[in-house]
């Protein structure tokens, strides 16, 4: 089996999975019971705690765990919009975020909230002096991606830190769901950026996890309220053991990071010299520096992205059309229809993405599939023209 | 950059005249025992600074150990050329490429102890200086107050060439103030008390009291990781648990309720005094703030201070309670500080305790208890343990989540 799917999900390691399950018999107790158990929990929840914040260079108290990275955005997004909506209503984001940031601001707008979308070029980036005409006086906050889940185009994240410096009181959102372990800390950590979202399945770890950072003095309305857990900001029992498990796939993740940023490099390179020079094939992702090691989006025209996803599973390979959120809906790529793509090749849209284990070994057999599905294909448009003309 | 040493300027002592000698020995020996992990160092103390060669240890991690020991203003990694100017010039530009940005200013700060080196001090500077200008033409050369000092040192081994100035942690070396005991509750202010005390060379020793099971093991495991947290600015630290519960039942139970406090910080105090002169101590410190609670008023320490003629000496005596805060963060404490274990100072507090007690009433209520007795029992309770830098209480199972995460 090969998967390319890993902006979908990763697969759980199994050392993870041992932390889970280990974490699971021995720490079982509710963090906030009082007895010697339940103070054992809170040291294994604090200690992650402590791993997580460490790994990203931040302190503990900015690091609040949650169920995943559509929580973190809601979060974030919601809670920035209650906490701040007397300073302003006036939020900006771009047309090419996850539809956990779109879906929340269209929410939003229907309370009232006014939210300017930027436009993305058709390289899919947003340019900074587009974003730095929509800042008004009431504007609350900016939320751009680390990366984009469909093409891999990395967003000026430092750039547009250095723009808001200018303006102290807007929060900047990241969601970084697709640009940890990708050699993006260094943009992730400008001193300018106040909210990171991250996604624990994204790095190995079980579903259903995830945390955000919030930069210390930073503040949002919580949106699950109860219990009081995560210094009020965040009710719910804690998932230790998840918890758990997600900081130790971040430590392994993080672990000697630019050299599984280089073999990633590689293993996209490979596709990308094969498939690119064969004719009716276009590249929507580049192998510039602007792009994220691990994403490949190209369309084979006149093929549908689903038909192509269904002949390589034959040959147990497993890629997508653009985002799995969208896919099974069978709608066009909401990023490519935002670069203006036509259509008609956006529908043919496929997804490789890639994670540190992936080796040149799976590229050249995946080269070796596409070679085959290609010919198939070429073969039925080849007849489907010969029908036409003999017509 | 690969330092060969660490050249430390000692604080205050060399102030102080003929005592000279054993505070450099004794910070000498707090030295070595902060960097005892680094076993490649050689620490040579000389009489106006230290030297601690280097010989491949790791100069960032020696340098944040140096930075708790007391008794030193500040310290400079620097790098030993051989006396050939050629390769000081080269030295000194790649030093200076690395630690001093585009566009800063600087000065040459030369200090000669080789006197028969061909370059004197002036021509020293003079010579660095035209080199520098020409292979660091964006530097501002700057007399009175520069961004930047490249320091040389000409010395019979070889020229020692340093950029960077770290401060120190200042006061005087832990020891060379004697000893005494600090009561240590579980709260912000006590631990902010010791640290003062440890900077005025006052080598500490810990007396917490706990009431079981009125007080958690939580709240013993708290006071002991507090005293972790302070133990890397002196090597090791004595923890004395005192038994308190028999005492805190009996005055409760026969002392009326608006004295209760007083009584009972009364029976501390003595039990820190007896302590104290069992450890051959000098002097009892606490982190009491004037005016904080009704145990802290003038009155109040005068009515519990009656019971005692040892210094009693109070670092945070007159700081609010957030300048307490900042020093408490300062020297991690703080987080420590706030977990919510009730401590022998919360429980039996009564709801109304007298902010003016009367010296005389305190007494009065005292005879109603059996202040030799319970004294005696609580002494003969006592446990004493070392803690070192390294150990943790709080955090159990630390090395199973260490290894699961």
């Amino acid at each position: 089996m090969i998967y390319f799917d890993n902006s979908a999900t990763t697969k759980a390691l199994p050392e993870v999975l041992d932390t889970y399950r280990r974490v699971s018999e021995d720490f079982f107790a509710n963090p906030s019971s009082l007895h010697a158990l339940g103070g054992k929990a809170d040291s294994m929840l604090q200690s992650a705690r402590k791993q997580i914040a460490d790994l990203i260079q931040a302190k503990p108290n900015e690091i609040y765990f949650t169920s995943g990275g559509t929580e973190g955005d809601n979060w974030i997004i919601k809670g920035t919009a209650m906490a701040k909506r007397q300073f302003g209503k006036h939020l900006i984001t771009t047309n090419i975020e996850h539809p956990a940031v779109i879906n929340s601001m269209k929410q939003l707008e229907k309370l009232g909230f006014d939210v300017t979308y930027l436009p993305v070029d058709h390289r899919g980036f947003i340019s900074v002096d587009d974003l730095k005409a929509a800042i008004r006086k009431d504007t609350i906050l900016v939320s751009v991606m680390g990366v984009n889940n469909e093409i891999g185009s990395k967003q000026p994240i430092a750039e547009i830190g250095d723009v808001l410096a200018d303006y102290p009181n807007i929060h900047f959102h990241v969601d970084a769901v697709q640009a940890i372990g990708k050699g993006l800390m260094q943009a992730l950590r400008h001193p300018r950026v106040d909210f990171i979202t991250f996604s624990g399945h994204k790095f190995h770890a079980p579903r259903g996890t995830g945390f955000i950072y919030a930069k210390t003095g930073r503040l949002i309305d919580p949106l699950m309220t109860g219990g009081g857990q995560e210094n009020d900001w965040r009710s719910g029992t804690e998932n230790t053991p998840a918890i758990a498990a997600m900081a130790k796939a971040l430590r392994l993740l993080l672990d000697d990071e630019d050299a599984k940023v280089g073999q990633q490099q590689a293993v996209r390179q490979r596709i990308y010299d094969h498939v690119s020079q064969l004719p009716d094939v276009t590249m929507f992702s580049q192998l510039t520096p602007d792009f994220a090691p691990h994403v490949l989006c190209f369309a084979i025209e006149g093929v549908r992205g689903e038909t192509i996803v269904h002949a390589f599973e034959q040959h147990d390979i497993y890629i997508s059309t653009t985002s799995a959120c969208s896919s099974k809906k069978g709608t066009e790529s909401s990023t490519l229809a935002a670069m203006h793509v036509n259509p008609k090749i956006a529908t043919s849209a496929i997804r490789v993405s890639l994670d540190e284990h992936n080796t040149l070994a799976e590229a050249d057999a995946f080269n070796q599939a596409f070679d085959q599905v290609y010919a198939e294909f070429q073969k039925l448009s080849a007849n489907r023209k010969e029908t036409l003309s003999a017509i | 950059m690969q330092y060969s040493e660490i050249m430390v300027r000692y604080g205050e002592l060399s102030t102080k005249g003929k005592n000279r000698q054993s505070f450099i020995g004794r910070l000498n020996g707090n030295v070595a025992k902060a960097l005892h992990e680094f076993p490649g160092l050689t620490i040579r103390p000389k009489r106006d600074r230290m030297h601690i060669e280097l010989n491949g240890e790791d100069s960032t991690a020696v340098m944040d150990r140096l930075s708790q020991v007391f008794g030193i203003q500040s310290f400079s990694p620097s790098i030993a050329v051989a006396k050939d100017m050629d390769e000081v010039h080269a030295k000194a530009l790649e030093l200076m490429n690395e630690t001093v940005p585009l566009g800063s200013s600087y000065k040459v700060n030369t200090r000669r102890s080789d006197h028969d080196f061909a370059l004197d001090t002036n021509a020293m500077n003079l010579d660095m200086g035209d080199y520098l200008t020409d292979a660091r033409p964006d530097l501002i050369v700057k007399m009175k107050d520069p961004d930047f000092i490249l320091r040389v040192e000409v010395r019979h081994e070889a020229i020692f060439l340093s950029t960077t100035t770290i401060k120190g942690a200042g006061g005087l070396p832990v020891g060379t103030a004697g000893k005494a005991v600090l009561m240590l509750s579980g709260g912000i202010d006590s631990p902010v008390a010791g640290y003062y005390a440890l900077k005025r060379g006052v080598d500490i020793e810990m007396v917490h009291f706990f009431s079981p099971p009125y007080t958690s093991d939580s709240a013993l495991a708290k006071a002991k990781e507090l005293t972790a947290k302070l133990a890397p600015y002196v090597g090791g630290i004595k923890f004395i648990q005192v038994p308190f519960t028999e005492v805190q039942e009996e005055v409760k139970a026969k002392v009326p309720e608006g004295y209760l406090m007083t009584v009972q910080r009364r029976m501390m105090l003595r039990l820190a005094e007896a302590i104290a002169h069992q450890r051959e101590a000098l002097a009892i410190f606490n982190g009491e703030s004037v005016g904080q609670v009704a145990s802290q008023t003038l009155e109040s320490m005068a009515a519990i201070n009656d019971v005692t003629t040892m210094p009693i000496i109070r670092p945070v005596a007159t700081m609010d309670k957030n300048e307490i805060i900042a020093v408490a963060e300062k020297i991690d404490t703080y987080d420590l500080s706030i977990m919510p274990f009730e401590d022998c100072c919360t429980i039996f507090a009564p709801p109304a305790p007298k902010t003016r007690p009367k010296t005389d009433r305190a007494r009065y209520y005292e005879t109603k208890i059996d202040v030799e007795g319970l004294m005696q029992r609580a002494m003969d309770g006592i446990k004493i343990t070392e803690i070192k830098a390294s150990d943790t209480f709080l955090t159990q199972a630390q090395d199973v989540i260490a290894e699961l995460l």
